[in-house]
């Protein structure tokens, strides 16, 4: 519900770091936990980038699948949700990847 | 349009001060993430300088590895070699914005940004925490669906422990004085946020509002958010912890439904407890669930109307207030 915004957000911050360039590229870093769209996020992107000098930039988007760390034993696990459970029944997991939303990198002309 | 959370939000936000009557407008700016670029400025992140060849000059310590956490996707060619003068140190490595740029063949250049989308939010919220601290001030956040019950929560605890704390709230909903009325109503400091269409508080609009709040030293500052179970995991205020309240009346799944509220939250306040003979309700299977996406919540089952197991909860704010780290 929030990938507009924060569509916004990624278009702001390339757009302040760009100057004057042209950005011809944006690359993402979004965690598959993050409860952030990707598709809704390229959705929005051409649209917000309109007018701006990220207009006609190529969005790529690295996708970090889930790991978690079992607080017990260290295990770790890839994880589908926010919760899990260790094979040793610890059920105290540490989010180790899959929560980011960063801003990579840009090309710029 | 709020540009954070894509709430259709052009109006600003306002904080009504209650003791003074006075409002005072707070420009809906939840940059970097805002699209004023001239609105703030970044020191130190800049990519002006780098972005032509790369070519630095400087040294890495002994014990320094030449670590390159970013990637060049593209062919490309380093103009120059990487030299390391003497003198002079450099670090690759940051958490936020370390900007690298490299030149392309092609007459492009990539300048790696690595910047959290959210890190102005959690910079602000950063600094709120540190004036708590700082005041030794116990900051609480609030947040629930609408309705599970945050204000009278509040308006029962603050009756309760008045005599005992010093307590002041920052109410947020996006219109109406409504809530801060019935606060101030229990003789206790309050101002209110109207986010417009906003649908969550951010740490910029706490700080606005703890301007006109001025809370005093060895206090503590309830903190009620929108209602909403999902913009507001996501922002940092600069609270000690955020308390999550479900009014049975919700659903037992609602913790696995938003499951990132719940885990960010270190509290659960089971609400609405004079009502479980009325309804078909699992109060263990909930516990479950809140406890499968957050083994570490701590659960109090509550009736903010009737006073059930309000003692424990106060407790556990006492133990807060009194707790070293306040100290």
């Amino acid at each position: 519900m929030h990938e507009l915004g924060i569509t916004q957000n990624i278009v702001a911050i390339v757009g302040e770091k760009a100057g004057e360039q042209k950005v011809s590229r944006v690359k993402l870093e979004i965690g598959k936990l993050s409860a952030i769209m990707p598709d809704a996020i390229r959705f929005c992107f051409d649209l917000c980038a309109k007018g701006t000098v990220l207009e006609g930039a190529i969005l790529e988007i690295d996708e970090i699948p889930g790991r978690g760390k079992c607080n017990l034993c260290s295990e770790e696990m890839d994880l589908s949700l926010l919760a899990g459970t260790c094979q040793c029944g610890c059920r105290e997991i540490t989010c180790v990847t899959g929560q980011e939303l960063n801003i990579k990198e840009m090309e710029v002309v | 349009m709020c540009a954070t959370c894509g709430c259709s939000d052009d109006s600003n936000v306002k904080v009504v001060n209650l003791q003074s009557g006075q409002s005072v407008i707070v420009g809906h700016d939840h940059s970097p993430d805002h699209s004023h670029p001239h609105d703030h400025f970044h020191p130190d992140d800049h990519s002006h300088e780098h972005n032509q060849s790369h070519s630095h000059d400087h040294s890495h310590p002994d014990d320094h590895t030449h670590e390159h956490d970013h990637s060049h996707p593209h062919d490309h060619s380093h103009e120059q070699d990487h030299s390391h003068a003497q003198g002079q140190s450099h670090d690759h490595k940051s958490d936020s914005a370390s900007e690298h740029s490299s030149k392309i063949s092609s007459g492009s250049t990539v300048i790696s940004l690595e910047e959290r989308v959210l890190a102005k939010n959690d910079k602000l919220a950063e600094r709120n925490r540190g004036w708590f601290e700082g005041s030794n001030i116990l900051a609480l956040n609030f947040v629930s669906s609408p309705g599970a019950g945050k204000t009278a929560l509040l308006e029962r605890t603050i009756k309760d422990l008045q005599t005992v704390l010093s307590i002041s709230v920052i109410e947020g909903d996006q219109a109406t004085l409504n809530d801060a009325e019935r606060i101030k109503k229990t003789g206790c400091k309050v101002i209110q946020i109207n986010t417009g269409a906003g649908c969550h508080l951010d740490a910029e609009m706490v700080s606005a509002g703890l301007k006109q709040l001025t809370p005093p030293r060895d206090s503590v500052v309830f903190i009620e958010n929108v209602g909403n179970l999902v913009c507001p995991a996501l922002f940092d205020l600069g609270e000690k912890c955020k308390v999550a309240i479900l009014s049975i009346t919700e659903g037992e799944d609602k913790p696995v439904k938003y499951p990132h509220m719940f885990r960010a939250a270190e509290i659960l306040l089971l609400n609405k407890m004079d009502l479980l003979p009325h309804l078909d309700f699992d109060i263990e299977s909930c516990k479950r669930f809140a406890l499968s996406v957050n083994p570490k919540i701590k659960i109090f089952e509550i009736s903010a109307l009737r006073g059930n197991g309000l003692d424990a909860w106060y407790e556990w704010i006492k133990e807060q207030v009194l707790s070293p780290q306040l100290r």
